[in-house]
Parts: C-alpha cells; sequence; structure tokens
C-alpha cells in the first residue's frame, strides 16, 4: 500500500539551511485563514475528494482502554469504511476503498494483524516511548524492533522535544536517523513533532527540516496528547518545508496531520492546502495521511448527504 | 463529471455561489435604475440611460440613468435642504442612524457582495470576505464617531454638501470610505458612482432607505463624467472628495481651484513591495498574491513593483513562478477561484497595452500555463522580469494583475528604488529583522506602509497618498478633517471671478524688476548725516547672499514714506532657497530626523532671542504699518507666545496608535510633508510670519518663506534671530520680493511638496491651480484675512494638520 519509488534517503545535517529558517507567525496565520475560503469544493468534486480523504485516512486508536475486540472491530471499519450501498450509489465501487492504514499501539499490533489478514492495509505502531519520548533511548529503539517483529509496516516516532527547545539538532538528528535505521527497509518511518510542545512556528519549520534529513518517509504534527493538535498554521509550516526539501534534494516527504480532525470541512481545508502548496501528488495515501479516529463517520455522513440529499443521521452509519 | 475520475485528478470543480437574489432584485426593479434623491427613485423625463454589463459573460445587467444638469441640481438641493436639519441633530442620533446602516448592510451582505460581484467582476470571496464586511466597519467606527464629536471635536463643524466621486474597483468600500464620515461628521452627499460600477451604490441606497436615514442625507446620481464636472463645478457643493486615477485627479483640482471648496484626492499608485534576504520568503509570496493579484491588481495601491533583495532573487522568483501556476481565474461568483474579470474590455486592452510596453522594453514575460475561461473578460496573471527603473512599466500604474520586478543590492538601495517614483500611496515590507523593517517604513515616502502584510485596511486607520498619490486621508480620526472646518471659519465664497481665470493666468505673477524711487521732497538722507544702508539679501542656507537679478524692491510706509529695501527676488532665488530646503533633509540629521526635543529647544530659542529684540521689533512693525507702538508690541509679544506654542508642539504631535481589526500594532506617525513654500500675509507682518513658519519647522519641514510683499522687514530683521538660535542652514530661507511673482515659481517647481499661500483670492486660485502639475499639498486663504492675534484662528491643530501627513504603519506581531 505504502509505495514510494522515490524514498527518502536523507541527507547529512545542514545546520546553516536549518538555521536559515524564518517563518513569519502572522503571515501564516493570513495563509491559513484565506485559502478554505479560497477552495470551495462542491458537489461530485465534494464526494470524490471526501473518498479520496477516506483512503488517506489512519484509523487509529491510542487508548488506555484499547482492547482486542475494539481494535478488530476498528480493523473491519477500516476494511469497508463506506456502506457499499454508498459505494454503489456513487459509482465507485470497484475502487477498493479502504483506509490508509489502522494505527494502534505496540500491544495491539498482533489484533491488528490478524484482522487485516487478506487486505493491503498496512499496520500501523506508535513508537519510541509514545507520546512524550521522555524514554531511554535504548528502549525506544527496542519498540520499533518489537513492533517490526510485531507485523508493523509503518512506525510513528515520537521524537525528543527537549532537542528541539534547546536547539540540540545534532541531538535530534542522530535520534531520528538510528530510529530511521531501526525502521531499515521493512518499515516506513512517520516522524510526530508534537508541535503542540515546540515553542515557535520556526522551531517547528527547523524540526521538520531535521527529521527529513535524518531520513523519515513522513512528517506529523502531532500524537493527539497535546494540548494543541494538528492546526492548519502548524501544518502549513510543515508542508513548506516539505517542498523546500523536495526542491533541494528531489525526495518527496510524506505529511500527516493528527489529532483534532474530525469533520469533513476541516479534511477538504487540509486537502485544498495540501493541493496547494505541494501539488495533487501529496493528495495520494503515499504521501498524505489524516491521523484520525471519529473523522470516519463525518465523512461517511457527508457522503450519504451528496447521494441522497438527506442529512444523516450517525447511527445509520456502521460503527468502527 | 465521473467521481471515479475526480478520485483520480483531484481536480476542482465550480462552485458557484447563487445569483437568484440579485436577479431578482433586479427584475423588480425591470433592470432599469433611476437616481435615488431623497430616498427615493428619481427618472427624468428624458432619460438617457447607460448599460451595466457583468464582465465574465458581456452580458447586460440593467440599464441607469446619465444625470443632467437638472439632476444634478435637484440631488444637490435635496441634500442643501437635508444638511440644514442633519447637521443639526445631535450626535447620538447621527449615531443610531449610522448603527442602523451598519446593521442593515450586515442583514443583506450576501446581496450586495453577489451583485458587487456579477457588476465588478472581482472574486465572491473578496466582496463576500472583505469589501462587504469592511462596507459595515465603517459605518460601525464612524457611528462611534458621530457621537463623539461633541466632545472631541468641539472646535469643529461639518463643511455642508459633499460632492464625492467613486472608482469602479472598489464600488462598495470606496462608498464607505466617502459616506460614512462624511455623515457621520453631519453632512451632506451626492455621490457618483463609476459608469461600470453603478448598480451596488443603488442596492446599498435601498438598505439606507430601509434603515430609516432622513431623506437627502444621503443621494446617488449615476452618470457620466460630464456629470463628475456638474457637481464638481456645482456652486453649490461645499467639497469634493474624489478616489480615481492621477489623471482625473488632476482636472478635479484644476476645476475646483480658487472656489474655497475643499477637495481630498486618493489617486493611483506604483507601490513598491520589498523583500529582504531575511524574509520569510514563503509567507512573502503569499503577501505578493495578494498584493498584486488581489482584485484582478485593480488596486490603487497593489503592490505593483517587486523589488528583491539580489541574494535572495533567483529564488524568490522561482517560488513566486511555480506560486503563480496554482493560481485559478474564473467565474467571479466561483468560490474556489483567486483571479475574477477585469471590469471592462477598455481596461482590458489598457493592461494589455501595458504588457506588450513591458517586453518591448526587454522584460521577460511570464504568465503561468493555467485554465482560462473560454469567455468573457479575464487576463492571466503577468509577471514581467529583468526590467530597470527606467521602464514605463516599472513607472507607470498598470492597474490589473501585472507586476514587474528588479532587484537592489543594500536596504539602502531597496529605499532608494522604492521612491523612485512620482507616487507614494503605499509600500509593503518584508523582513523577519524589526530594526530593518521599521527603519524602511519610516524611511518610504507612502500613507501606507505595511510590514509582512499588504492590503490591510480598517476604518480606524487612516489610508491616503503622498506626493501624486493624493492628499487627505479615509479612516481613522485623521480622515474626519477632511469632512470638518473650525467653527470659526466660514465657508469660504472667494471674491474672484472664476470665468476671467484663463484670462488673468497669463498676467497673474507676471513682475517688472523694481527702479530707484526718487525722494520727491528734494531733501537729503537724515538730518546731519545719512543712515547707514542697512538693506537686507535674501536668506538662503542660513545665509545672506545678493539676490540673484541684482534689483532692490523699496519698502514704502502708509504715508508714502521710504522705510527700507529688500532684495526683489527671482525664480533663480527660489531655486536656490528649494535646494537649501532640500539640503536641510538630506543633511546628517536632517531636519525631520532630529529629535521633536532639539527642535523645541531651537523654537524655544527663537523665542528667546526674538523677545531680547522685542523694542526692536516693534518699533519696526510700527515705522512700516503706522500702527501704533502699543499694537506693534502686543504683536511682538504674541509672536513670542506663538513660538512657545510650536515649541510645545515640537514634541507632541508624533501621531497616534490606531486600534484597527490588526493582531498586532497599527501606528499612524505624523510626518513632515517635506518642503514647504510659505506665502505670508501683509497683515502682521511679524505675527504672520511666525505663525505660519514655527508649525512648519515644529514639524520637521523646512520652509521657503516669502514675507509680507508691503513689510518685508519684519521677516530679514529676523534673519539674525535664527542666526544666533542654532537654526541649521537651509531650515529656513526667506526670499523677499513680488510675492505673487515668487509664488507662481514655487507653486511650479516640482520638487515642492507643498505651498501656503495668504494672500489673495486671485493668487489662490493659481495656487490651487498650478499645484496639480505634481499635485502638492496647498493651504490659501482665497483672500479671507484671519485674525493671527486671536489664538483660536491663528494657531493650533489646523495649522499642525497643514504641516504633517500621516503614514500608518502596520506591524503584526506573534511568533
Amino acid at each position: 500500500m505504502t509505495t514510494n519509488n522515490n524514498r527518502n534517503l536523507g541527507m547529512p545535517l545542514d545546520l546553516d539551511w536549518v538555521m536559515g529558517a524564518r517563518v513569519n507567525r502572522s503571515a501564516v496565520e493570513r495563509r491559513t485563514a484565506s485559502l478554505p475560503k479560497r477552495r470551495s469544493i462542491k458537489r461530485e468534486w465534494q464526494a470524490a475528494w471526501l473518498l479520496r480523504a477516506i483512503t488517506c485516512i489512519d484509523l487509529t486508536t491510542l487508548s488506555g482502554d484499547d482492547t482486542p475486540g475494539k481494535v478488530k472491530r476498528m480493523c473491519a471499519k477500516a476494511r469497508q469504511p463506506v456502506r457499499p450501498d454508498m459505494l454503489d450509489a456513487l459509482g465507485v465501487e470497484g475502487q477498493d476503498i479502504t483506509v490508509g492504514a489502522v494505527c494502534v499501539y505496540p500491544i495491539r499490533i498482533k489484533d491488528a494483524v490478524e484482522a487485516l489478514i487478506g487486505t493491503d492495509i498496512p499496520v500501523a505502531s506508535v513508537a519510541t516511548g509514545f507520546p512524550a519520548g521522555q524514554t531511554p533511548l535504548p528502549q525506544r529503539i527496542g519498540e520499533i524492533e518489537q513492533a517490526i517483529e510485531a507485523g508493523a509496516r509503518e512506525i510513528d516516532i515520537v521524537i525528543t522535544r527537549t532537542h528541539v527547545l534547546t536547539g540540540n539538532w545534532q541531538a535530534l538528528y542522530d535520534e531520528v536517523k538510528q530510529f530511521r535505521e531501526t525502521c531499515g527497509s521493512v518499515a516506513h518511518m512517520k516522524t510526530i513533532l508534537a508541535t503542540g510542545d515546540l515553542g515557535t512556528l520556526k522551531q517547528i519549520y527547523q524540526a521538520s527540516l531535521v527529521a527529513m534529513m535524518a531520513g523519515s518517509d513522513f512528517i506529523k504534527t502531532s500524537t493527539g496528547k497535546e494540548k494543541l493538535n494538528a492546526t492548519l498554521e502548524f501544518g502549513l509550516v510543515m508542508v513548506r518545508a516539505i517542498r523546500e526539501y523536495w526542491e533541494r534534494t528531489g525526495f518527496k516527504v510524506g505529511f500527516k496531520p493528527a489529532g483534532g480532525i474530525s469533520k469533513a470541512k476541516q479534511t477538504l481545508a487540509w486537502q485544498a492546502l495540501m493541493k496547494e502548496e505541494l501539488g495533487v501528488e501529496w493528495l495520494m495515501p503515499n504521501l498524505f495521511r489524516i491521523g484520525a479516529s471519529s473523522l470516519l463517520t463525518d465523512l461517511e455522513r457527508q457522503l450519504y448527504h451528496y447521494i441522497s440529499g438527506h442529512y444523516a443521521a450517525r447511527h445509520h452509519m456502521p460503527m468502527g | 463529471m465521473e467521481i471515479s475520475q475526480i478520485f483520480k485528478t483531484m481536480e476542482y470543480g465550480p462552485a458557484p455561489e447563487s445569483p437568484a437574489a440579485a436577479n431578482a432584485w433586479l427584475d423588480e426593479h425591470q433592470r432599469e435604475f433611476g437616481l435615488f434623491i431623497n430616498n427615493q427613485y428619481i427618472t427624468p423625463g428624458e432619460a438617457q440611460y447607460y448599460p451595466s454589463y457583468d464582465p465574465s459573460t458581456g452580458e447586460k445587467l440593467a440599464d441607469t440613468v446619465q444625470a443632467g444638469q437638472q439632476e444634478v441640481d435637484a440631488a444637490v438641493a435635496a441634500a442643501r435642504k437635508a444638511f440644514k436639519t442633519w447637521s443639526e441633530t445631535p450626535g447620538l442620533i447621527r449615531a443610531r442612524y449610522l448603527y442602523a446602516i451598519a446593521r442593515n448592510i450586515q442583514k443583506h451582505h450576501r446581496l450586495l457582495a453577489v451583485l458587487e460581484s456579477m457588476d465588478n467582476g472581482k472574486p465572491i470571496r473578496e466582496s463576500r470576505d472583505i469589501d462587504v464586511p469592511l462596507l459595515a466597519r465603517h459605518f460601525y467606527y464612524n457611528a462611534g464617531w458621530a457621537q463623539l464629536m461633541e466632545t472631541e471635536l468641539q472646535d469643529y463643524r461639518p463643511v455642508g454638501v459633499v460632492g464625492q466621486i467613486i472608482p469602479w474597483n472598489f464600488p462598495l468600500l470606496m462608498l464607505a470610505w466617502k459616506i460614512a464620515p462624511a455623515i457621520a461628521m453631519g453632512n451632506t452627499v451626492v455621490l457618483k458612482p463609476a459608469s461600470y460600477t453603478r448598480l451596488t451604490a443603488l442596492l446599498f441606497a435601498e438598505v439606507v432607505a430601509e434603515a430609516g436615514l432622513p431623506p437627502g442625507v444621503i443621494n446617488i446620481v449615476t452618470g457620466s463624467s460630464k456629470a463628475g464636472t456638474m457637481i464638481v463645478t456645482h456652486p453649490d457643493i461645499d467639497k469634493i472628495a474624489f478616489t480615481g486615477s492621477t489623471e482625473v485627479g488632476r482636472i478635479l483640482r484644476r476645476q475646483t481651484a480658487g472656489s474655497g471648496k475643499k477637495l481630498s484626492l486618493e489617486l493611483g499608485g506604483k507601490s513598491p513591495f520589498l523583500v529582504f534576504e531575511d524574509a520569510d520568503l514563503d509567507s512573502a509570496i503569499e503577501g505578493v498574491v495578494d498584493a498584486i493579484w488581489f482584485n484582478q491588481g485593480q488596486v490603487c495601491c497593489a503592490g505593483s513593483r517587486l523589488l528583491v533583495q539580489e541574494n535572495v532573487a533567483s529564488r524568490f522568483i522561482h517560488k513566486l513562478k511555480e506560486r503563480m501556476k496554482h493560481l485559478r481565474v474564473g467565474s467571479p461568483l466561483d468560490k474556489a477561484i483567486d483571479i475574477g474579470a477585469i471590469v471592462d474590455q477598455t481596461q482590458w486592452n489598457t493592461i494589455d497595452g501595458w504588457v506588450k510596453t513591458g517586453t518591448k522594453e526587454g522584460g521577460e514575460l511570464f504568465q503561468p500555463d493555467i485554465e482560462m475561461p473560454d469567455r468573457g473578460c479575464f487576463y492571466p496573471p503577468t509577471l514581467i522580469t529583468g526590467l530597470n527603473p527606467a521602464a514605463q512599466t516599472v513607472q507607470e500604474e498598470i492597474f490589473g494583475p501585472v507586476l514587474v520586478s528588479l532587484t537592489f543590492r543594500t536596504p539602502s538601495e531597496g529605499i532608494a528604488l522604492a521612491n523612485n517614483t512620482r507616487y507614494g500611496l503605499a509600500a509593503s515590507v518584508w523582513s523577519e529583522n524589526i530594526n530593518l523593517a521599521l527603519d524602511v517604513a519610516s524611511k518610504i515616502k507612502a500613507g501606507s506602509v505595511w510590514i509582512n502584510s499588504t492590503n490591510l485596511f480598517d476604518a480606524a486607520s487612516g489610508f491616503g497618498g503622498y506626493r501624486e498619490s493624493g492628499f487627505g486621508r479615509e479612516g481613522g480620526r485623521e480622515g474626519l478633517f477632511e469632512y470638518l472646518r473650525p467653527v470659526w471659519q466660514e465657508r469660504p465664497r472667494p471674491d474672484f471671478d472664476l470665468s476671467t481665470a484663463d484670462e488673468a493666468q497669463s498676467g497673474w505673477g507676471a513682475h517688472t524688476p523694481s527702479r530707484p524711487i526718487m525722494r520727491t521732497d528734494g531733501k537729503a538722507n537724515g538730518d546731519f548725516s545719512p543712515h547707514v544702508d542697512r538693506t537686507p539679501k535674501m536668506y538662503i542656507a542660513g545665509k545672506q547672499v545678493r539676490p540673484d537679478g541684482h534689483y532692490t524692491q523699496a519698502v514704502i510706509d502708509p504715508k508714502g514714506e521710504l522705510v527700507g529695501q529688500v532684495g526683489d527676488g527671482n525664480r533663480k532665488d527660489i531655486r536656490d532657497a528649494v535646494e537649501a530646503a532640500h539640503a536641510a533633509h538630506t543633511a546628517k540629521p536632517g531636519w525631520a530626523m532630529r529629535h521633536g526635543y532639539n527642535r523645541s529647544q531651537i523654537l524655544y530659542f527663537i523665542a528667546e532671542n526674538l523677545d531680547a529684540r522685542r523694542d526692536e521689533f516693534a518699533r519696526r512693525i510700527r515705522a512700516m504699518t503706522g500702527r501704533s507702538l502699543k499694537s506693534a508690541q502686543a504683536e511682538v509679544e504674541q509672536s513670542v507666545k506663538r513660538l512657545f506654542t510650536y515649541a510645545a508642539w515640537a514634541d507632541k504631535f508624533g501621531g497616534t496608535l490606531q486600534e484597527t481589526t490588526l493582531h498586532g500594532v497599527t501606528v499612524a506617525v505624523n510626518e513632515p510633508i517635506g518642503v514647504i513654500g510659505i506665502a505670508c500675509p501683509d497683515e502682521n507682518p511679524l505675527l504672520g510670519f511666525v505663525s505660519l513658519m514655527a508649525p512648519a519647522i515644529a514639524r520637521g519641514n523646512t520652509v521657503i518663506m516669502l514675507p509680507s510683499e508691503k513689510y518685508p522687514l519684519s521677516a530679514t530683521d529676523f534673519y539674525q534671530v535664527l542666526d544666533t538660535s542654532d537654526v541649521p542652514p537651509g531650515v529656513v530661507n526667506i526670499i523677499t520680493g513680488d510675492r505673487d511673482h515668487l509664488v507662481k515659481t514655487l507653486i511650479q517647481h516640482e520638487d515642492v511638496d507643498s505651498v501656503w499661500y495668504f494672500g489673495t483670492a486671485e493668487g489662490s486660485y493659481h495656487v490651487e491651480y498650478e499645484s496639480a502639475a505634481n499635485m502638492k499639498r496647498t493651504w490659501v486663504s482665497y483672500g479671507i484675512q484671519r485674525d493671527w492675534l486671536d489664538p483660536v484662528q491663528g494657531e493650533g491643530h489646523e495649522f499642525l494638520h497643514e504641516a504633517t501627513q500621516v503614514k500608518n504603519i502596520w506591524v503584526p506581531t506573534g511568533e
């Protein structure tokens, strides 16, 4: 599922580039305020875009009360995210529409892998001391190894925020590079910056660059556990860093906003952001993921509205 | 289109806003509209009509009337009648009316926005999210001023009936800028919308009528430029406010010259957009989009001259071209486009002509390969690189989606290039270095400077130009003064027949140098020995210099006795004085760059030295004017006081913090105008001179003073006062001679920024008329004297206002 022929190989840490970063918050805010209003997506286009968004969802459960049963139910939804009658009505019944991945804690990987047998849906696992990253390095690396062993093919790592906050870019680079090496050729790595924990937009831009230089396949906004989740401002800064990195190195790094995205309208804004700042390629699941749990139901309801012209009841959409 | 297809291509589709309500409104009026006078539609008997088109389709929307003289007269009469009661209406009541209008605008928000986009071609996103919200905002903001006027602006009163002429690029927003402050201050208005875009003004009129505004307060007269001229030249109009091209602004300046009508002009621009190497380049790119592709670039303050620091220029231009590929051009009612339709084919042709000129001038043209509508009046976003300041396309306003770019090496070169223009409306400065950004903002000659942002507007901040971008401000407290005059002042009715103006022009200001005046009594000079001859020269750059023409003029007292002689100046003396006045600005530190503290010290010192010589100055006034010694002493005494007044004001009129909607700081800086030529009145030869010089220099201007022609010796005696008071050379220059002859050279001098003229009605006409050449500011007396001894008339805010121009600097904050 996650295929990227041009996987980011990383590069030596370029501190001049990192230190030259400039981000103007108010200008970023103006851009994110105007962008969704410049790109209204309606009717069949909206339906198609929302379907596309579904294929980009990392359907996630990361709670203390996760059980095998809960994970299995979610995986069933991941296989069949939209009711078959609705897919028929939309004329996309043959498109094999599934979510992008399911995302769980390491201990639940096996449940998910079993539940997804016979599909191409990869299992993603958080690792490296998720969510705070305040765990000794060997354990964090061990988590990656165990996750891969358990069958995860995507690893969502968290960075040590301390390195960003203290400007220790070398340490951040070294850490992420080690994680990436541990993922090897088996698993793709998404690097969670935990943007809500970082001090400034400039630091987010710098951390994005360092994470990409260290070989991340994706950069991701949040764990979902910070006070401030994925905002369009964070996203804009990160995708601009992705664009700059792509222009300079030729490597296409993916982007995953996560946390707080629960409505179709938000999703369309994120998609418009990706298309405007990076291009259509970054709307596809190999370069774009949305970390979410309840979002899927809202997307389904909007699709139902498109089909029927009626506003949909939540309880008519099968639970995940 | 198939969903399965879009699912793969992920393209955008149309997202149309419905025109149903707007069409219904047009249909209900049978798509034919009269003039809105006294809250009613008036259709003249033999009305001529003019069509309004939707520029995106070419379809006709409706017909509107071409007003003639009779209709203009009727509208002005309605406004005049309403003025009597409206100007007497308590501020709180006026505030409630403005508040009701603002509320009503919000109630009809979408209809106004949709019709605006249909008539003008601008994207619905802009009319919906920017134009109409600001329309409401201006009425809310000015509702507040209507109420506060009674306490905060006690020394002022409304000017009367105001004629307002607005352009087609922001039909509703320009209407708001004009009408809201005018009626808030108790004036009544006759507004003429632009020919291309008349419909929303009429819809607005209905919104106003629904809100219950008394009849005659707002009148909307549609018509051609002929109707515009009828309004401008109407004798019962007290003020003209205009937004439009500099070319038309010049015509209006000439048409109103000498009439005693107040005038404010908001004209063209070629505003610089400076990107420094340490800017957030990605954000600056979005700034460019907002600067030149907002409203199809048909924006007077559009950032149309991109100036990029050389070491980041190629990266920046690359990013810009990539960004341009994402711009979407399409139907104005599509909610997913960036650029709508050009207002009219004529404008399209003008734009295209400029683009062709740009390539002929050696520019490299870039237009992205994007989808364009197959019909309608659309122009692609355009970038022309590789041009030089010498290119016409770099100097002239294109008024379309066309950006020209240049590079600079250093901040000082960037500033120099930014100021290398006849215009001065706005500027945008991008840098993450606050020291650099604020320094550049202070040095750019423009009325609005946006740091790390562009095209920000709010009712709480004044908008208006430096140089040939016009004068007067719209918005903020500073904008109110365009619609006010001091309570003591009557509407000037100059005693001058305008119909003789052209003929008189040839003769006005002509001067034959003077000849010796022989004593008629045949006596010798002095009783026993001749007086030591003491004939002052000119005072230029802090030195006394012989008049260039080597001619001398006699000063005669009322009895016909020779009191003294002064140099008879000519145009070269003026030239030299203007050079000196400029040198005083470029000196280190320049006069305007000195602290107010320093300037106040110098003014106090002048006062001190004048006071020390009070008897001598009093005797001189008595000798020249024949007035009593007591009266002369009073004049000297008042002159010393006046110097104290402006020493006080030298560090207390710097500006204000504007409470705009920006998250950040908007600062209104009262900047000096620059170089001011001042022709002094004959009454009160010393006090008149001091009352005009002192506010000008207190606020950082340098001056060329033309003293009273009849009684110039108080000014020439002043040389020594200035010499002993640490006044830097060139700050005050004094040229004696034939006042009108000298002022003619000053007003025609294109490097003089303002002329104050306290002389005849005829002279006032010529000063205003000639000022149009470089759109310099003027302040004239229309031959009407004021009581210089009375502090209400002779000093204060009116003088400070004339000595300054407001620059609003927008500084967004947040890290």
